[in-house]
């Protein structure tokens, strides 16, 4: 094994300073082919010009609903799904711009939790094994100690050390879900994205998986971009919040500032849908109209404006800057 | 012990853990349950120590002719009666036999090693190559294999191809029509697999090539071509009996099942002397249905997710 004696972060040079993760204008499309010829006849615009910057040690909450392109942002971070254009920097290096060997090497560094516990272990690999092969793949641990991180980092996560020689099949969904966190977890990650790691289970294990997340993050120090359409999720975990629409951020604040001064209508209309546990606190509701349209042909101007209930005649025809609204609050809507 | 989890698993002391039933043991208790893949699997291991073991013990040679006791009806002496040549047809059952499932496992052997590298390869590497090769396979399925057989046969008989060739011609004459239909399916089996969520994990993990290929992808392919070789082989036997029964396949005086039904294919023999024809088809047809509920019990037992 040649790549025992390469540590997995000797392939970069990380800079002084530099965020630990900067995404710069990234945008991920889709080529729509249809004909004999396979042609191209127009993008899906999954994610149409996001800029991010994450510091170590902050949590950040990616909200929008289904098909606004979040998904889409963390895979097109990590490589797994090739952006369009746009820069990924991971402590000052363009991830897009270096050799297949050493994003190889860096990849233990950014970890991605998977969605669905059920599809993202091989049900032919033990659990044990799916845990440990990155470290021996990486010649990160020797053999002999394998066992031994493996076992740390199941106690860790809430399972116990006789799950170390069983099959995924033999496991509920939320143990499938904390071994999928230990598989990440034992490679000591700077960077964790949670890409809805708890929209599959059900309300009570999805508590003891978020806690679970927190814990990790007091004890270890860890990074997370965590992607979620679920609001009360997001408010519980994260220190600050994106709220994405159709590929574009809407806003950008820290947890707080965001639940009490929104200033995007579409994050107005997200947070009045959020349950609240007073029965007879008399809210506002605001119930949008429509479905997200279509990514292929978004709409021109503000992309909102189409379900948006205050949308003037400048919102159809002109972009809306991403503005600074002062105290790290940002926001792309004309009439704030 | 467990080879499908490889290096990890096999390297550790595992003194401390409690007993470590791979899945290819949970699978064989699992077929062990059922009697009618078991009974199956009885039979085939029943035909084959009888067809390489049971002439050794026949006092008849091979394919010694007797004019003397030609055609006669089963009887104490000769168990199943004698053909036309008054050769035992007992004696003469079990080498077919021999032929038979030689043919039918060295064609399937071949046909899944041809198969599955051309389908794996196409899968791996895509574009190009996949479309050469899955378009050269997509034309073998269009014409029917049959036809092929019939033609390939009587071009053999034409350029007088020595007779003892004949079986191994037969061999790669089937593999090659069998192999289009397995490299499709391993090709989209392969092709499922990379776009499982467990295959970008591995990539998430920067696994490098060779264990995703051997520890995460092959196990998962490896029960279904179990499954499919095993069915494949029954097809083989039919076809190889179908070419010879025509007379195509491989030739007299080397039995094979196929050819030893010949005999019914003139009306006296047929009503007179059914001995001659009834076992060898008795034969294929237990042994081919002998495989196939085998192969099904291997298919309904090699999931992993499966319990019990």
């Amino acid at each position: 094994m040649a790549e025992l004696t390469i540590a997995a972060s000797e392939g970069i040079t990380p800079q002084q300073n530099a965020p630990l993760l900067e995404v710069k204008d990234l945008k991920t499309y889709f080529p729509i082919k249809s004909g004999l010829f396979n042609r191209t006849v127009g993008y899906v615009k999954a994610v149409d010009g996001i800029s991010l910057t994450l510091q170590a040690g902050e949590t950040f909450g990616l909200v929008g609903e289904s098909g606004s392109g979040k998904s889409t942002v963390g895979r097109s971070i990590i490589r797994l799904t090739e952006k369009t254009s746009g820069e990924v920097l991971y402590k000052g290096n363009d991830l897009y711009n270096m050799p297949e060997k050493e994003l190889r090497h860096l990849r233990p560094k950014m970890q991605l939790i998977f969605q669905d516990p059920y599809s993202s272990l091989n049900p032919r690999v033990r659990v044990g094994d799916a845990i440990g092969e990155a470290l021996l793949n990486h010649g990160l641990a020797p053999k002999e100690e394998t066992r031994d991180r493996v076992l740390d980092v199941l106690q860790a996560c809430g399972l116990s050390s006789y799950h170390i020689d069983r099959f995924p099949h033999e496991f509920s969904g939320g143990q499938r879900q904390r071994i999928g966190i230990a598989r990440a977890l034992i490679l000591n990650p700077d960077l964790i994205i949670a890409d809805e790691p708890v929209s599959a289970l059900d309300v009570s294990i999805q508590a003891q998986i978020i806690n679970l997340f927190r814990k990790l993050q007091m004890t270890r120090g860890l990074t997370y971009l965590f992607i979620s359409h679920d609001l009360s999720v997001v408010e519980h975990l994260c220190s600050r919040i994106g709220v994405m629409y159709l590929g574009t951020m809407m806003e950008t604040a820290p947890r707080d500032e965001l639940f009490t001064h929104p200033l995007h209508p579409y994050t107005k209309a997200l947070l009045s849908a959020v349950p609240v546990p007073i029965p007879r606190l008399k809210r506002e509701r605001i119930v949008l109209k429509g479905d997200i349209p279509n990514p292929a042909n978004p709409p021109a101007g503000c992309k909102f404006h189409t379900r948006c209930p205050y949308a003037t005649d400048i919102c159809r025809q002109l972009v809306p800057e991403f503005r600074h609204m002062g105290s790290e609050h940002y926001v792309a809507c004309h009439l704030v | 012990m467990s080879s499908i989890t490889g290096g990890l698993a096999d390297t550790k002391q595992t003194a401390a853990s409690p007993i470590r039933s791979s899945l290819w043991r949970q699978a064989f208790r699992r077929l062990r349950k059922n009697k009618l893949a078991m009974a199956g699997l009885a039979f085939i291991v029943f035909m084959f120590l009888v067809c390489f073991f049971g002439p050794l013990f026949s006092p008849y040679a091979n394919n010694k002719i007797n004019p003397a006791i030609m055609n006669q009806a089963p009887s104490f002496k000769h168990w199943l009666g004698t053909d036309l040549l008054g050769r035992d047809v007992l004696t003469r059952l079990l080498q077919a036999g021999r032929i038979s499932l030689t043919v039918g496992i060295a064609s399937m052997i071949i046909s899944v090693i041809i198969g599955s590298i051309l389908g794996a390869v196409a899968a791996y590497y895509r574009g190009i190559v996949d479309q050469i090769i899955m378009r050269i396979a997509d034309l073998l399925l269009t014409i029917p294999s049959l036809p092929i057989l019939f033609i390939l046969g009587a071009l053999l008989s034409e350029w007088k191809v020595p007779v003892e060739y004949r079986m191994y011609i037969v061999m790669l004459m089937l593999s090659f029509v069998g192999w289009p239909g397995l490299a499709r399916l391993v090709r989209s089996q392969m092709l499922t697999i990379r776009e499982r969520e467990y295959m970008q994990a591995a990539i998430v993990l920067g696994l490098n090539d060779r264990r995703k290929l051997f520890n995460h992808m092959i196990p998962n392919i490896v029960p279904l071509l179990i499954v499919i070789s095993t069915l494949s082989i029954g097809g083989a036997i039919l076809s190889e009996s179908v070419l010879s029964f025509f007379g195509l396949g491989v030739m007299p005086p080397t039995p094979t099942w196929g050819n030893m039904i010949d005999a019914a294919n003139n009306l006296i023999d047929f009503e007179q002397h059914p001995w001659l024809w009834i076992p060898p088809g008795v034969a294929i047809f237990t042994t081919v249905i002998a495989i196939n509920i085998f192969g099904d019990g291997l298919r309904d037992v090699l999931d992993p997710k499966q319990k019990k």
